[in-house]
């Protein structure tokens, strides 16, 4: 039998196009315009999932985002996505559904024993058991936390689908295309405004499009949607997005919308992203997001066929599908007697209507007695019965005393509920406005716009479809005028019908079962009980922010849509106040569950971050070099040979560049040009030493502070004419000291005359040192003469490599005779392979990073942010020779005499020793002066820098100390779990201290 | 995401294009060796960190890289003015009272 619950005719499913889909492999037809949760209920299937806690049988219960039940896993392409909600899952052929956190199968569910053990399980069930003792919390409690914990699989392949992503203003945002989105949309776009037009929906019209009992301009409300959008598609200036949630509100009017281009189709175009990001800047947002309807809070109102009354209507009226053949409707509002009328006219049996007031309106109550419907008045239901569906209700007549009498049981297979409706202040509370409470609707509607938005229609509490439609036009028309300043004569469409209900309820109805052992819901994909939320205040939790986090009451995917209100009545009940002094809890971003693929976007793999290479990239790759990432970049780590490991060949490397020679690629070193008349006194005032005197040709070691007087930078900085300065910095530091020297030119002193460019990616740079550096760049330097005597140590000049225009540097990083080759960047390559060949003749080597980092350690050349912290001065870094003492002012200088930089006491830059010299330190290791300090001693200080080294052939290590200056000769201790290792404290530089090796 | 108005490039652009460098009118001071500890570190750490109206220096460090200025509520996030370095502080009390706060 196919689709037993599928109506005779109307609906807005394509009757004529038979869709087959399957649900936990079993195989069902639906039409095209169905969702999966529509189809379900047309093949009569309600059970849809386990819940979260107790695992308790569950059911279709909305028909919209804020479903809390039907959650399900959606496969495609192998692939299963978790947590989708079935009532926006669009049916399409061939679509593959799984429920959720059910084991071994939906039916028979082992988790199901949590429902009996329930009463081991009350709210805060976590905090008080998984306490004691502490040594469970990691190996016992959370592994058991975590494998109970979550309701969907994630996936187990990387996202195979792309995501979109694109940026957009406009004048006018309509979020939500219901009677008063679809008149503001209108109204905006009539006087020329740009707008856009979303709606999380496949279709707009919102509530429009499941009513049937009223008109607008004499026509179905369904026409006049089609009408409205086609005349809305026509214009140029409106950009219509279905499948589009506006899901988060940021500030200056920043939204963004998560849009759905493929998800609902069978066969996708694999050129169109999954998602799609739009981020909006709307001068004007009109919130136009409608109202939920709030379920009502009796025993047992979790069980499957359990639906909201005008979901069962939608689904009735818009996709065709009876809820049930025998339907109870209970409710405390208008609303759901239509639920009941409509029911009734397509043939279905309305077993009653059950309405909690003593009075229902006299129209109503007659409408009903001419269809012949049972009318309960000063009715609630008391309980259910039935588990996997349900199979009838108790009912209780409510006494004046406030109790509840007993009204006897029906039978039936679906109940609608409505306890009155909620307006959706989500993107409004996202926009930072603040909700007030509206006493006569019982509701919190928006207050006061934080931001350029104003809602609209139910979403500000305000319902009858006439109504919203004249609120929708003046809201479009006011949006416009703010954004624009145009306005336009618009037409106002007329409706009758869909008048605006009264009633409604809030909280836990009264019952006469025994309160200890009835379960009634107030959150349903977290399982909490109208019960959890007393035992809560019970424990002393008063605010409602403390509520919700003890028993997760609105943490489900909806934020609370549907259980907020009931949770803060039952909670103001308890605590005997009122509900405005409960508080509310913030509905946060993003407004439904939403993917990390849109969030992320192109910005994955590859694109997550870009990767600088070096000119020597490609020849390294070819010649087997390891590399590392020093931030974006990718540096050579070592270039191991014949099988070496790391530390045989940065032995070898090491080795060979003091002996013979190396090659490295320096190209990652920060450059700025500085260039201008004032160029020598903008170096002087940023740096510590002197500039001014410094000859054309000439480098000088530079050294950079803050103002507060602490080491920042560092580099060589070569004077190639009287108003031009090549600066280096660190790697890492490029961009800061850039930034910073902006800083200072823009903001302190503009009156200098001084331009400073970023450089660092105009020049390859390769270091070539070591005895035979000379030799080996030679042939290649054309017209300068390399002697010692004409080119000595710590010299610039501009000169062509292999014809190429260059700046030749002798500089040394390593302590060893040395030459830095800056070319522009696309010679690099050619630069890098030149020399590469030529070292070969020499015996020479290639080396990285690490081998670079041994040489300067041996030397005790400070590497700053690994042996600096940003907590020293030159003076601790043994560095006072780098401040130009005559100088008035640099930045830092007046830092550098606070008291605190001048007392005894600080930490100093030192060498250390092992006694053992097999022994290497580990980098941060804590320094004592006790071999084993009591704990809670503070450390003297730690090991900044460790490495074997080869030339000495012992380990080294570099480190900073309190007073380490004045203890070189002493013995401290580096305390490590396997005992305390005593080191000897000397000066940083461990190799050729008179620095003899620099000057051949 | 914030929308920031550059003076210098006459046009507004998204807060990813620039950068936010705290408190404005600050000044270097002009001779640091007359000026006593206390000042110094409070030219060099203390901030108003106003809950309201307040001035702060941005830079458009995607743009045109110049710093500039910005009167920012920063209850509401809203810019109430915007100028160039080196214009005067201007009287964020009568901004709050213009905006209304």
């Amino acid at each position: 039998m196919s689709q037993p619950f599928r109506t005779e005719k109307g609906g807005r499913i394509d009757r004529a196009e038979q869709l087959t889909f399957t649900f936990d492999g079993e195989e069902m037809q639906g039409h095209k315009g169905d969702t999966l949760a529509s189809a379900l209920l047309a093949n009569g299937v309600h059970l849809v999932g386990r819940s979260f806690k107790y695992h308790r049988p569950r059911g279709i219960i909305s028909a919209g985002s804020e479903e809390p039940n039907a959650l399900v896993g959606v496969y495609r392409n192998g692939d299963q996505t978790p947590n989708l909600r079935a009532t926006q899952v669009e049916l399409y052929q061939g679509l593959e559904a799984i429920s959720q956190n059910r084991f071994p199968s939906l039916g028979f569910d082992i988790g199901a024993v949590n429902d009996l053990m329930s009463p081991l399980f009350p709210a805060g069930f976590y905090y008080k058991t998984f306490m004691w003792p502490k040594s469970f919390w990691d190996r016992v409690y959370e592994p058991i936390i975590r494998a109970a914990a979550g309701l969907g699989k994630p996936p187990k392949n990387p996202d195979h689908d792309v995501y979109g992503n694109i940026y957009v203003h406009c004048d006018v945002l309509v979020a939500g295309s219901g009677p008063s989105g679809l008149a503001a949309a209108l109204a905006a776009a009539e006087t020329g405004a740009k707008v856009i037009l979303c709606d999380e929906q496949a279709e707009f019209g919102g509530s429009l499009l499941s009513e049937t009992s009223a008109s607008i301009d004499g026509k179905d409300p369904c026409d006049w949607v089609a009408e409205t959008i086609a005349k809305l598609m026509t214009m140029d200036n409106v950009t219509l997005l279905p499948r589009t949630t506006a899901f988060g509100y940021f500030a200056h009017n920043f939204v963004a919308l998560a849009e759905r281009v493929t998800e609902h189709l069978s066969n996708p175009d694999p050129k169109l992203p999954r998602e799609r990001l739009w981020q909006v800047r709307a001068k004007e947002v009109v919130i136009a997001a409608g109202a939920i309807e709030r379920p009502m809070v009796f025993p047992e109102n979790d069980r499957p066929g359990i639906l909201m009354a005008e979901s069962g209507r939608t689904y009735l009226n818009r996709y065709g599908v009876k809820v049930g053949h025998k339907v109870l409707v209970t409710t405390a509002c208008d609303t759901a007697w239509q639920a009941a009328f409509d029911l009734k006219d397509h043939g279905v049996e309305v077993v009653a209507i059950a309405d909690m007031r003593e009075t229902p309106p006299a129209n109503l109550i007659s409408i009903a007695e001419a269809r012949g419907i049972r009318v309960e008045a000063g009715c609630v239901v008391t309980g259910t019965l039935g588990r996997k569906r349900v199979k009838g209700a108790l009912l209780g007549k409510l006494m004046t005393s406030g109790k509840v009498a007993s009204g006897g049981q029906v039978a039936c297979d679906a109940i609608l509920m409505s306890g009155g409706w909620t307006p959706t202040v989500s993107l409004y509370s996202q926009s930072r406005g603040k909700v007030v409470w509206d006493a006569d609707k019982g509701a919190y509607v928006p207050g006061k716009s934080v931001q350029n938005e104003r809602s609209t229609g139910a979403s500000k509490g305000l319902y009858g479809l006439q109504a919203t439609l004249e609120d929708g036009y003046a809201a479009g028309e006011e949006a416009a005028k703010a954004a624009t300043g145009k306005s336009a004569k618009i037409t106002y469409s007329v409706a009758t019908g869909g008048e605006a209900g009264a009633g409604g309820t809030l909280g836990a109805l009264p019952h006469d079962r025994n309160a200890a052992r009835v379960k009634a819901f107030v959150d349903y994909q977290n399982d909490v009980t109208a019960k959890d939320v007393k035992l809560a205040v019970r424990e002393g939790m008063q605010s409602i922010e403390h509520i919700k986090r003890y028993t997760t009451t609105g943490m489900a995917t909806d934020q609370g849509r549907l259980s907020n209100m009931n949770a803060l009545q039952i909670a103001s009940g308890a605590l005997e106040r009122p509900v405005t002094d409960v508080g509310l809890t913030t509905f946060r971003l993003p407004f439904t569950p939403t993917t990390f693929g849109l969030f992320a976007g192109v910005s994955r793999g590859d694109f997550f971050d870009p990767v600088r290479n070096t000119p020597s990239h490609d020849w390294v790759v070819a010649n087997g070099g390891v590399y590392e990432d020093v931030g974006q970049w990718k540096r050579t780590w070592y270039f191991p040979k014949d099988g070496e490991d790391m530390h045989a060949a940065v032995a070898r490397e090491c080795k060979t560049a003091r002996e013979s020679v190396g090659l490295f690629d320096a190209s990652t070193l920060g450059k700025i040009e500085v260039v201008g008349p004032d160029a020598a006194e903008f170096l002087e005032r940023m740096y510590t030493n002197p500039w001014k005197k410094l000859a054309p040709g000439r480098c000088r070691y530079g050294l950079l502070l803050n103002d507060a007087g602490f080491i920042v930078d560092d580099g060589v900085i070569g004077r190639l004419a009287e108003d031009r300065f090549h600066v280096t910095t660190t790697t890492g530091g490029a961009p800061s000291v850039f930034a910073t020297m902006e800083d200072y030119l823009q903001t302190e002193w503009p009156d200098l005359d001084v331009w400073i460019t970023s450089t660092t990616e105009q020049f390859a740079v390769a270091a070539v040192q070591g005895p035979k550096a000379r030799e080996v760049i030679a042939p290649f330097i054309e017209g300068v003469d390399l002697s010692a005597e004409a080119f000595p140590h710590m010299s610039v000049v501009e000169a062509t490599f292999c014809g190429v225009p260059c700046r030749l540097f002798r500089i040394s990083f390593t302590g060893e005779l040395g030459f830095e080759i800056n070319v522009p960047r696309r010679h690099g390559k050619m630069m890098w392979e030149t020399l590469a060949k030529e070292i070969e003749k020499h015996n020479g080597t290639v080396y990285g990073t690490e081998t670079m980092h041994v040489l300067r350690a041996e030397k005790g050349y400070i590497i700053v942010g690994q042996d600096t912290d940003g907590t020293v001065t030159p003076q601790d870094a043994g560095m006072s020779w780098a401040i130009g003492k005559k100088k008035l002012d640099f930045v830092g200088k007046r830092g550098l005499e606070r008291p605190d930089l001048v007392a005894e006491n600080r930490k100093q830059f030192v060498g250390l020793l092992t006694k053992d010299p097999k022994v290497k330190l580990e980098e941060g290791a804590q320094i004592t002066v006790a071999e084993n300090p009591a704990t809670g001693t503070p450390a003297e200080g730690h090991v900044t820098s460790s490495y074997y080294s080869p030339a000495l052939d012992r380990n080294i290590a570099l480190a900073i100390v309190k007073n380490g200056h004045a203890l070189e000769g002493k013995t401290l201790y580096v305390p490590m779990p396997n005992g305390s290792i005593p080191v000897e404290v000397t000066g940083p530089v461990f190799y050729d201290k008179e620095g003899a090796r620099l000057n051949v | 995401m914030l929308l920031v108005y550059c003076p210098y490039c006459d046009v507004e652009r998204a807060e990813t294009e620039f950068a936010c460098r705290g408190e404005a009118h600050i000044a270097r001071p002009a001779d640091p060796t007359q000026v006593s500890d206390e000042d110094w570190v409070n030219y060099l750490y203390m901030r108003t960190n106003t809950k309201g109206v307040y001035a702060e220096r941005w830079r458009h460090i995607h743009g045109c890289g110049r710093f500039f200025n910005a009167v920012r509520d920063t209850v509401s996030d809203r810019f109430l003015k915007f100028y160039k370095a080196g214009e005067t502080m201007p009287d964020l009390e009568a901004i709050a009272k213009e905006a209304g706060k």
